[in-house]
């Protein structure tokens, strides 16, 4: 001990070389330091108490969860809310595998996450040993690399190219086991300054003949649509988004990932496109001659999987940093492998006007005249009312995280985002218990900003111990729980496609959220009609710390438009009107 | 259509795994594996046949690019490739017979490279389709055990230089 405070670990020696030598826990916290880390998520136990014992400076903040998925969530929010990479730690065995789904969530959405976990000591491994679980095993097709450390000298390096992998490229989690051994063993410390991977070298910059093709591709089309995703937001090209769809004057619909990566209130803007999607985007997508995807991979929650109905009479560009999203969903008339701000600014000086005149007048009249809609109520609390109140009474100034299911959808639909990062939400994987503590997260990245966790009743219950932190770190965070009782979208889909036999969805004996919330000192309100939502919501935005508001909605509310499974974006089943 | 892919990795614990795990996990077929080490020190070389349409196999290559152990990949498809593999089995065989065998065997110019009192174990390399067919000529004297190492092959001198399929 008297040795370890005999090293601050702030301390740092002109050349980053010493010849004092350090533990594998010390090193490690050391690397986190260079790396600029500000705050790392996790959860302690017995194969990481050298790291945590490292940790007892308090020269690295760390945040406290209550389960390691609240801890890796917490991770991913500050990443998606930053773009820098975030850091989690968890223990051996059930640690590691309580971040598996944490793990997955964003390797499907693509956020850069570095994550540390302790593993027995190596003369263990292999011998079912307690608490042991082979992490880097379980999570390999799950991560973008992962590493197994067996000596300390090699600690630096991987830490290193850890951050490197995680956050360059196309961002994913990397996973670094250490064994204890390595924790506890000592070297000498030099944190590399450059990273090499032979097998791993990114290309960012596109070809200058796909750009050419591009430009050609455009000059020639009358109906061009660009289809935006969340490598927009990824890759900061918001700017560039907005300078080429004005300049080349063609309409933008984002997908749920790329919400915010172009501004809500653009008037180019068509919305998202997609199952739930608005009427003008899809009808585009059917009908464009020229369709340009900028970082985005034509999943099926976009293409419904029927390609035969997918923009057939189009000419497909996709520009990706990832060569292996070129091909796999869609046949390509034009890849632009890159980095998607390179590649907009690459194209962005020459690029033509499309004679889409009359085209983008027609889409424009499909936003205005078919929006979305719902039949709302002054009896009973409507969710989207709710979602729009959020975003008037916030002036849209909010980043706002999200679980899955109905919420979610009602917040992609009614919540226009005009900043990219503001939208915080599990695309991919659609992980409930997801957006609370991303939510946490994202307000340590941003302490003076209102971070909004819309969730459900179900997702809520899913990770709400994290309550715990919010009260005990002060965190701001405003949870707007949408709860309808019940499981809203298996609920929804029951009702549609199952004949209304509803199967284990009743959420209605769940706890009273308001206390459960006082339980944890977070102060909290109840909501049952416009009235008294508009007043408790606007107490909760003025509390200074976090705060809790139960919106009891009405539970047969359902999300639409909505495009059935197995049918293309041609079938769409509309809302309701208002009265 | 059939391809072999020959994958340069890095001589790393994992790699392995690495590789059929992807493969399997996006519904990839592969029919054999082979894995030894390279010219190069610190990597290993991976020839996996597999099979697909030119769709597939561009993803199969672009996916496998992806892992960061993975150096470089060629589809030997794309140039004149030796191929062979090595196939140990043992039929039944006693003193009668023994003579019988090492006749079949012997156009194959495959060997009996250990006799016991009831069996023969019979080596041979080749092209997959040469070992199928010394297989079935065996087939009739009773097979015992067969072991195949799956295929191993390297472009031929005559085929111009290999460009890595990534670039």
């Amino acid at each position: 001990m008297a040795q370890r405070l005999a090293m601050p670990v702030k301390e740092k020696t002109q050349t980053g070389q010493s010849h004092q030598e350090f533990t594998g826990s010390e090193i490690l916290l050391r690397c986190l330091i260079e790396e600029g880390v500000e705050v790392v998520f996790g959860y302690p136990g017995g194969a990481v108490l050298p790291i945590y014992d490292s940790l007892y400076h308090g020269a690295l903040k760390h945040l406290l969860a209550r389960h390691e998925q609240g801890a890796i969530h917490a991770a991913d929010g500050y990443a998606r809310a930053t773009g820098k990479a975030g850091v989690v730690i968890a223990t051996s065995g059930p640690g590691a595998t309580n971040l598996v789904t944490g793990i997955a969530n964003a390797q499907m959405d693509s956020i850069p996450l570095v994550c540390i976990t302790g593993n027995v000591a190596q003369h263990l491994i292999g011998t079912d040993a307690f608490q042991e679980a082979d992490i880097t095993g379980i999570t390999m097709p799950i991560t973008k690399h992962s590493y197994l450390v067996t000596d300390v000298k090699d600690l630096p390096r991987v830490v290193k190219e850890s951050f490197y992998i995680a956050t360059s490229g196309r961002p994913g989690p990397v996973l670094i086991d250490i064994p204890k051994d390595v924790s506890n063993a000592r070297a000498a410390y030099r944190y590399p300054d450059r990273v090499h991977i032979r097998g791993y070298q990114p290309k960012t910059d596109p070809h200058p003949l796909q750009v050419n093709r591009l430009h050609q591709a455009i000059r020639e089309a009358e109906k061009p649509l660009i289809l935006a995703g969340g490598g927009v937001v990824t890759s900061g090209a918001e700017k560039e988004l907005i300078a080429f769809a004005e300049k080349a004057h063609i309409p933008v619909t984002t997908t749920l990932m790329g919400l915010g990566g172009f501004p809500g209130q653009h008037p180019l803007w068509l919305g998202m496109p997609g199952m739930h999607g608005t009427y003008a985007a899809n009808n585009a997508l059917l009908e464009c001659d020229l369709l340009i995807g900028i970082g985005a991979r034509f999943d099926d929650r976009v293409t419904m999987g029927r390609l035969d109905k997918f923009a057939t009479g189009a000419k497909i560009v996709h520009i990706d940093i990832d060569p292996a999203e070129i091909g796999k969903n869609v046949d390509t008339y034009i890849p632009l492998v890159g980095d998607v701000k390179q590649s907009l600014s690459a194209a962005l000086d020459t690029v033509p006007r499309a004679h889409s005149d009359i085209w983008v007048e027609r889409v424009q009249t499909w936003f205005r005249e078919k929006p979305f809609t719902f039949r709302d109520s002054d009896e009973v609390l409507k969710p989207q009312w709710v979602i729009r109140h959020l975003y008037e009474s916030t002036g849209g100034d909010a980043v706002v995280t999200t679980d899955v299911g109905q919420h979610q959808m009602w917040v992609a639909q009614y919540f226009p985002f005009a900043r990219p990062r503001s939208f915080i939400t599990s695309g991919g994987l659609g992980t409930m218990g997801f957006g609370f503590p991303a939510a946490l997260g994202a307000q340590l990245a941003h302490p003076d900003a209102t971070v909004i966790s819309v969730t459900g009743d179900g997702g809520f219950q899913m990770t709400s111990q994290e309550l715990a932190v919010a009260s005990l770190a002060n965190i701001p965070v405003k949870v707007a729980v949408i709860n309808n009782q019940c499981l809203g979208m298996v609920r929804q889909w029951q009702e549609v496609f199952y004949k209304k036999r509803y199967s284990e969805v009743d959420l209605a004996d769940s706890p009273d959220f308001v206390k459960l919330a006082e339980s944890y000192g977070v102060k909290a309100w109840k909501a049952e009609n416009k009235e008294e939502a508009a007043r408790v919501w606007s107490e909760a935005l003025s509390h200074p710390g976090p705060a809790v508001v139960d919106f009891r909605v009405a539970p047969e509310e359902n999300v639409y438009p909505m495009v059935a499974p197995g049918s293309g974006l041609d079938e769409m089943i509309m809302g309701e009107e208002d009265e | 259509m059939r391809h072999i892919l020959s994958v340069l990795v890095n001589d790393q614990p994992r790699v392995l795994a690495r590789v059929a795990n992807l493969l399997g996990r996006r519904n990839f077929n592969i029919e054999s594996i082979s894995v030894g080490e390279s010219e190069e020190p610190g990597l290993s070389r991976m020839v996996i046949v597999t099979n697909g349409d030119e769709r597939t196999m561009e993803q199969v290559q672009k996916q496998l690019h992806k892992l960061i152990d993975v150096i470089k990949i060629q589809d030997l498809n794309e140039h004149s490739a030796v191929e062979r593999e090595l196939l140990l089995i043992k039929v039944g065989a006693g003193p009668a017979t023994r003579m019988e065998v090492s006749g079949i065997v012997e156009p194959f110019r495959a060997s009996v490279v250990d006799v016991g009192p009831h069996s023969l174990m019979v080596q041979a390399t080749g092209e997959r389709s040469k070992l199928d067919a010394l297989i079935e000529l065996l087939r009739p004297y009773g097979i015992k055990e067969v072991a195949r190492t799956g295929v191993t092959a390297l472009p031929r001198g005559t085929a111009k230089t290999p460009v890595p399929a990534g670039s």
